[in-house]
């Protein structure tokens, strides 16, 4: 190969191919390596070679800075171009594995970005107290409101006139009950998606994820109402809260993330529209995979601890704590500095 | 290098500056090339979504048979409720995790993307995050799947419902055709876009051969026959030398010829343009070096 490609330098007429056939093998290395990796074969590709990997697109990067200024072989400049953008696409590509990415995200990445959506999260939260206040101010008024809001087959024997021997019934005593995993599994895929929802809305300025944050709670509190007419707010207050200030508290951070990429997206500041998005749309999906997470914890805790927990007071500390966690997780915890 | 980045401006092409600080041209990859990739794509979900849940319930059915045979229910009766479970977060990894999964390996695209020959990258010529790929994807929730069940729900004959449905459906399939680098919604709050994957052989070098230094040249030019090309003709040259149809080698010869005044190549026309291609590069990038560059032959220098 040496042999061979020494004849073949010496026998280049001109100094711009001399200089080509020089690095030609370390441009055929760099492809090959790119080559297996776009086509997935990570394994059959040597240690030697990934080491090699980011000095060899440097090199050849500067290969094509100097071809620019020096040759005029338009089949070589197009070649390196092209080598390089593909190399490019290897080198910057997607490279953190996804357990290094979860180590950074759980270690800091999540809460960070959870602190820096704040100011969402504190217009989203009033949204959400004004929409309880709301659906409990609107059923009061006239109970017809209770089933505009809830959908009948969702509210099952939870109506306004129930007795409160029928809604204590919804609330305790169902630890005998099948099929919890599957209704669990439901509720996660459920809560996620609309969750999901309120944060792709955030597009349209936010104003969409607003109104769904209104129209859930406004759900919540009218139940509320219900419940408080029966004498049993305290006690429904803890069959809520057991998975309720996980779950709320995920529907609160997708609705602020949402909030968060409208807000860029109509006031960007000095910055390009385009960058002021992008920037706060990176955000807010890292706060997006927390709350994914944090709905699967939410359905685990309303399908089994909540059967499994029938008393008030143990319900509103499970529900305490989980709050309290969350929000020294976000709030307290720094993580690791510098990161 | 001015010249260049304001070709590079037209068209599909684009000038994506890396880390590095080299300018790389890349090509925004055409519509139909992604409408195709989301159709393979959303192909391939539907088939992975029949097949699972063939497969699940196939287990299902024997599990139910081994219940019946050993005591009814218990055992059997929460495989069943697993096999459920199982169903409903592949249904919402399907849905969700798809496209999330394939951008996020080393090929940064997805099957369908793949078979298309295109791939994501960050449009700041930085690397490409999980965080974009996540933002990007999460999106598609409002561009497709919330609108296309509502349509397929609300049918044509309930009015409005269809029409919001299919309004919102086309604000969004239709965001793409109305800004430049053809970004979806997903794009711009990533701060990605979709690039072509170039595929380019390396050509033969072009000035090399086995003779003696001496014997190099069959033809020699004087400086003024030189002159009259720049880089344009010199390019439009080596293609014509790298396809070597003899049609378009007589053609070019003639014109040569013709401009410089000079007939003495007859039957060696091939050789006549070789020597001619790699003097002009010679005169060319001697004056490259020193700072002069000829575009064309209207052009100076």
């Amino acid at each position: 190969m040496n042999a061979i490609s020494n004849a073949a330098i010496e026998s280049a007429a001109l100094r711009s191919d001399r200089f080509r056939l020089e690095r030609e093998a370390d441009w055929q290395r760099l492809e090959n390596i790119v080559v297996r990796m776009e086509k997935g074969r990570l394994r059959g590709i040597s240690d030697e070679d990934l080491l090699a990997l980011p000095g060899l697109y440097r090199t050849v990067a500067s290969s094509l800075s100097i071809a620019r200024e020096t040759s005029l072989d338009a089949a070589t400049l197009g070649y390196l171009e092209s080598l390089v953008q593909r190399a490019w696409f290897v080198v910057y590509g997607p490279r953190s594995s996804l357990w290094e990415w979860l180590r950074g995200f759980l270690g800091g990445g999540w809460s960070r970005a959870v602190r820096g959506i704040g100011f969402e999260i504190g217009i989203a939260l009033l949204v959400m107290v004004a929409g309880a206040v709301v659906g409990w101010l609107l059923v009061s008024h006239d109970p017809e409101w209770y089933f505009a809001l809830m959908g009948r087959e969702m509210a099952g024997e939870r109506v306004p006139g129930a007795s409160a021997d029928a809604l204590r019934g919804t609330i305790f005593g169902n630890t005998e009950k099948t099929g919890m995993s599957i209704f669990a599994a439901q509720l996660f895929s459920n809560n996620a998606q609309v969750s999901i929802l309120a944060f792709a809305l955030g597009f349209a300025l936010g104003i969409p994820s607003l109104l769904l944050l209104v129209h859930n709670l406004a759900g919540l509190g009218a139940m509320g109402w219900v419940y408080w007419k029966a004498g049993l707010l305290l006690d429904f207050a803890g069959w809520i809260s057991i998975h309720g200030t996980t779950e709320l508290f995920a529907i609160l951070l997708s609705g602020a993330a949402g909030l968060h990429v409208g807000r860029a997206i109509a006031f960007p500041g000095n910055r390009p529209v385009l960058t002021a998005t992008a920037e706060a749309g990176r955000r807010a999906a890292v706060v997006m995979v927390g709350v994914v997470l944090m709905l699967v914890v939410a359905a685990l805790l309303e399908g089994f601890a909540r059967q499994l927990v029938d008393q008030t007071p143990a319900r509103l500390a499970v529900g305490g704590f989980m709050l309290l966690a969350w929000s020294a997780y976000f709030f307290a915890y720094r993580g690791r500095a510098g990161r | 290098m001015k010249r260049r980045i304001n070709r590079a401006r037209s068209g599909k092409q684009r000038v994506l500056v890396t880390p590095e600080g080299i300018a790389l041209p890349v090509t925004v990859a055409g519509r139909g090339a992604r409408v195709g990739a989301l159709i393979l794509d959303l192909l391939i979900i539907v088939m992975l979504i029949i097949g699972t849940s063939i497969a699940l319930m196939q287990v299902a059915g024997g599990a139910a048979q081994i219940a019946q045979a050993v005591d009814g229910k218990g055992a059997g009766a929460q495989v069943l409720q697993f096999l459920i479970v199982v169903w409903i977060v592949a249904m919402f990894l399907l849905r969700n995790a798809y496209f999330l999964y394939f951008e996020l390996g080393p090929r940064g695209a997805t099957p369908g993307k793949r078979m298309t020959g295109i791939r994501i990258a960050a449009r700041d010529g930085g690397r490409l995050t999980a965080e974009m790929v996540i933002a990007r994807n999460l999106l598609r929730d409002i561009e497709m799947f919330l609108p296309i069940p509502l349509i397929a729900m609300a049918g044509p004959d309930n009015g409005m419902a269809w029409l919001a449905a299919a309004g919102w459906l086309a604000i969004f399939l239709l965001f793409p055709l109305f800004n430049r680098d053809a970004l979806r919604a997903g794009d711009v709050i990533a701060g990605s876009w979709v690039l072509e994957r170039p595929k380019q052989k390396l050509e033969a070098a072009m000035t090399t051969s086995e003779a003696p230094v001496a014997e190099r040249f069959q033809f020699r030019f004087e400086e003024h026959e030189l002159a009259v090309y720049g880089e344009f003709e010199l390019q439009a040259l080596e293609r014509v030398l790298r396809e070597d149809r003899t049609d378009a080698v007589e053609t070019v010869y003639q014109t040569i010829a013709e401009k410089i005044g000079r007939n003495d190549g007859w039957g060696a026309e091939r050789r006549f343009l070789s020597d001619y291609y790699t003097q002009l590069r010679a005169r060319l990038e001697a004056g490259m070096r020193m700072g002069r560059r000829k575009a064309d032959k209207h052009s100076g220098g």
